[in-house]
């Protein structure tokens, strides 16, 4: 298929450009991108960008895909939906399914499943330890053959700092991240909210930031020992932002994400109970979301990542207690960091897309993230200016807290490998 | 005047008028409890359901005694009985309630938020009876009446909470009770049982009860449960009683009115001491008699009050 976008504002971060320009795609690569281009070709498919805005393809780093296990909460082809009328091309899975991809066979089938159903790019993360256990390290050689692009046992902790150090020495020589979900269970133990005011009040039992912070800080002295990649999962405090601030400035291998909600929600949204407000970390004050912000601004959080976890909602509505963390992220992620970040000046529309495409990109060592020549052709075209109440899901879950805002910016054509998939907001085909 | 909302759910979203006007509708219920018929018709004909999750005996016995003598129909569901330990969850229990047509539930839970659950659910009014460790709002109405009727105001008294503040909805409900009629609170207990920012709440925190007991008008106990010491909250229930348990040669510091109260049941020899139990100090046994007057305040009012049932005062 031959496409011409023709008069967006293209931006990509990667080859520094932000201007009007026309980009040219032909058998799923880029093959031009430069300003009012003639071609003397026929049967062009042209989108008329004007007013709109042009950019890689979004790369969600932390996304649960469910299957297999939880094939009733999502699907790879549910999930991958979602993903594509959210604006991303590319959605990396986490490893925490039924069973755990800690071995080839998963990996494999996560891949083959995706290639068969799924809408977008799925990359798979590959657990750290066997069967997130915390006790015995996975195959990372093998996961790596298999096409895993990271390795996690998000969902749980590397509690042992002893198979954290040989997880950061060992990925070291398969250039994988290990990305850390940092949380001291002893310290946030039946935790079900930030732990201050608004869990006393409430009369839930709190999880301390220091719960977060204290396995940041080890897990950041273990990279500067081993001088292994590490990637900070889901960062929610002011305190991580700081301690992964000052490794960064010695210079050690840290990088980090954090989650829409954490710029944008605050602990007091849980005040009347309800369950779309709980997840793991929990929400934070707000001056943790200053620091997020100034996290995002000075570089020291490197990408924007929705930690996308569907429920049921018979799983969501019961008591607090017993509802499950997580809520879903793909489909108002993008609106999020435009209307909360972009719209308010926190970053600039380019500083905004390159931490959803160009850094996730390299912290994983995908050829993706850039609109540059002879690259993959996967897009996102944003309609900055479109105003739309978040009220339905492609997800096959609704567990979100956003239901019900009013939210500014979409993308309105996802094409994935010179694909058109998304046109007009609408999903046209895989 | 009447209740803005038409459940109960805690102390903190009433006003202070508001709770004057249940403290005040208590009152003649309170009288009629001396004569030898102690019922009227006000609530004939609705349905009150008492949906306990949690073990109780004084606050199931209060609230039924409460609706019965308001002539409801009362129908006790416990967790012990029901089909709750088949599974159900708590919004199907709801629906099945809803279709039973009944116009309160009085719902005990040990989770916090329980009953905010419930009430988003069903259109019957609800009254949280004790969820967690957020609040039990009729117990801090009845403790306020209780205090004023004994002191005559609630305004500008010295509050001491004394014990688990963390673990307790007791506290939390009387706290924003006595903050709202003007008492001044302070809660005293070890460090690891005094929750974050509770200071935040307008009330002052000491750890040494000796040292806040000659200001104090009202001292009031809670319950320590036994188990939280295996959660290393404190060394060991002697350490805990020694600094905190209250007993006759602490109360020998206090003022002579000084009353003492607790909501029960009491551990004696723990955070109570017998003596001061039984002692004429001790207004207890007539904080459970408040109880049932306070209680029929509350579902006469959330029944609408004078407009909607039938034979009010």
């Amino acid at each position: 298929m031959r496409i011409l976008i023709k008069g967006g504002r293209v931006i990509d971060p990667a080859s520094r450009i932000d201007a009007v320009r026309d980009i040219y795609i032909e058998e799923g690569t880029i093959k031009k991108v430069s300003a009012n281009l003639k071609l003397n070709k026929t049967n062009i498919k042209v989108i008329d960008a004007r007013g709109k805005v042009v950019v890689p393809g979004l790369i969600d780093m932390h996304t649960h895909l469910r299957e297999p296990g939880r094939e009733d909460e999502e699907t790879i082809a549910s999930g991958t939906r979602a993903a594509c009328q959210g604006g991303f091309t590319s959605v990396c899975c986490m490893p925490n399914t039924q069973p755990v991809t800690d071995n080839q066979a998963q990996v494999e089938f996560v891949m083959s499943k995706a290639q068969k159903e799924g809408w977008v790019n799925v990359y798979p993360i590959g657990a750290i330890t066997k069967g997130l256990s915390g006790e015995e390290l996975s195959p990372i050689g093998e996961l790596k053959e298999a096409g895993v692009v990271g390795i996690t046992d998000d969902g749980e902790p590397v509690a042992n700092s002893m198979i954290m150090r040989r997880a950061l020495e060992y990925s070291k020589m398969f250039k994988l991240p290990v990305i850390s979900h940092c949380e001291d269970k002893n310290l946030s133990v039946d935790g079900l909210m930030n732990e201050g005011y608004f869990s006393t009040i409430l009369g839930m039992r709190g999880i301390p930031r220091q719960a977060e912070e204290i396995t940041v800080s080890r897990d950041i002295m273990l990279a500067g020992m081993t001088g292994g990649h590490l990637h900070i999962a889901h960062v929610s405090t002011a305190g991580s932002v700081e301690m992964i601030r000052r490794a960064k400035r010695m210079n050690i291998k840290v990088t980090a994400e954090t989650a829409p909600h954490y710029f944008t929600l605050t602990e007091d949204a849980v005040k009347t109970y309800d369950t779309n407000t709980k997840m793991n970390p929990p929400l934070r004050t707000a001056s943790d979301v200053k620091a997020i912000k100034r996290g995002l601004q000075d570089g020291t959080i490197d990408c924007i990542a929705c930690d996308h976890a569907p429920h049921l909602d018979e799983e969501k509505n019961q008591e607090y207690e017993l509802a499950p963390f997580g809520i879903i992220g793909l489909e108002t992620s993008l609106p999020l960091i435009l209307t909360e970040l972009v719209d308010k000046k926190v970053l600039t529309l380019r500083e905004a897309i390159k931490k959803v495409t160009l850094n996730p990109a390299r912290i994983l060592g995908l050829h993706k993230g850039t609109l540059a020549v002879g690259a993959d052709a996967d897009i996102t075209i944003i309609d900055t200016r479109l105003t739309k109440t978040i009220d339905k899901f492609e997800s096959q879950s609704k567990n979100s807290p956003f239901i019900g805002y009013k939210l500014k910016g979409f993308a309105c054509y996802t094409i994935i490998g010179g694909r058109i998939c998304l046109a007009e907001g609408a999903l046209v085909s895989r | 005047m009447k209740l803005k909302d038409r459940n109960l759910l805690g102390i903190e979203t009433l006003d202070p008028a508001e709770i004057d006007l249940i403290l005040n509708t208590a009152v003649p219920f309170k009288q009629m409890f001396t004569r030898s018929v102690k019922k009227v018709p006000t609530l004939r004909g609705k349905t009150v359901v008492n949906l306990f999750y949690e073990p109780s005996t004084r606050t199931r016995a209060s609230f039924e005694l409460a609706e019965k003598r308001l002539s409801a129909d009362v129908l006790n569901i416990s967790v012990a009985t029901s089909s709750v330990v088949k599974g159900e969850s708590l919004i199907d229990t709801a629906k099945t309630i809803e279709a039973m047509k009944a116009d309160f539930v009085v719902i005990r839970h040990s989770m916090a938020g329980a009953p905010h659950l419930l009430a988003r659910t069903i259109n019957a009014s609800i009254i949280n009876a004790g969820d967690g460790m957020h609040e039990h709002p009729t117990q801090a109405l009845l403790d306020l009446f209780t205090i004023r009727e004994k002191k005559g105001r609630i305004e500008k008294l010295n509050v001491v909470i004394v014990g688990d503040i963390l673990h307790s909805r007791v506290a939390r409900s009387n706290i924003w009770g006595l903050n709202k009629m003007g008492a001044k609170v302070t809660v005293v207990g070890p460090v690891t049982l005094i929750p974050s920012h509770i200071e935040d709440l307008k009330v002052k925190v000491s750890h040494k009860l000796e040292e806040v007991l000659p200001e104090a008008d009202v001292i009031y106990v809670l319950r320590m449960q036994r188990e939280r010491q295996k959660q290393h909250l404190f060394p060991s229930l002697r350490e805990y009683s020694e600094l905190y348990g209250v007993d006759m040669d602490k109360l020998a510091k206090c003022k002579k009115d000084v009353i003492v109260m607790h909501p029960g049941p009491m551990n004696r020899g723990i955070e109570i001491s017998s003596e001061v139990a039984d002692s004429s100090y001790s207004v207890i046994t007539e904080q459970v008699t408040n109880g049932i007057a306070v209680r029929m305040a509350v579902l006469y009012l959330l029944g609408g009050g004078a407009e909607n049932v039938e034979g009010a005062e």
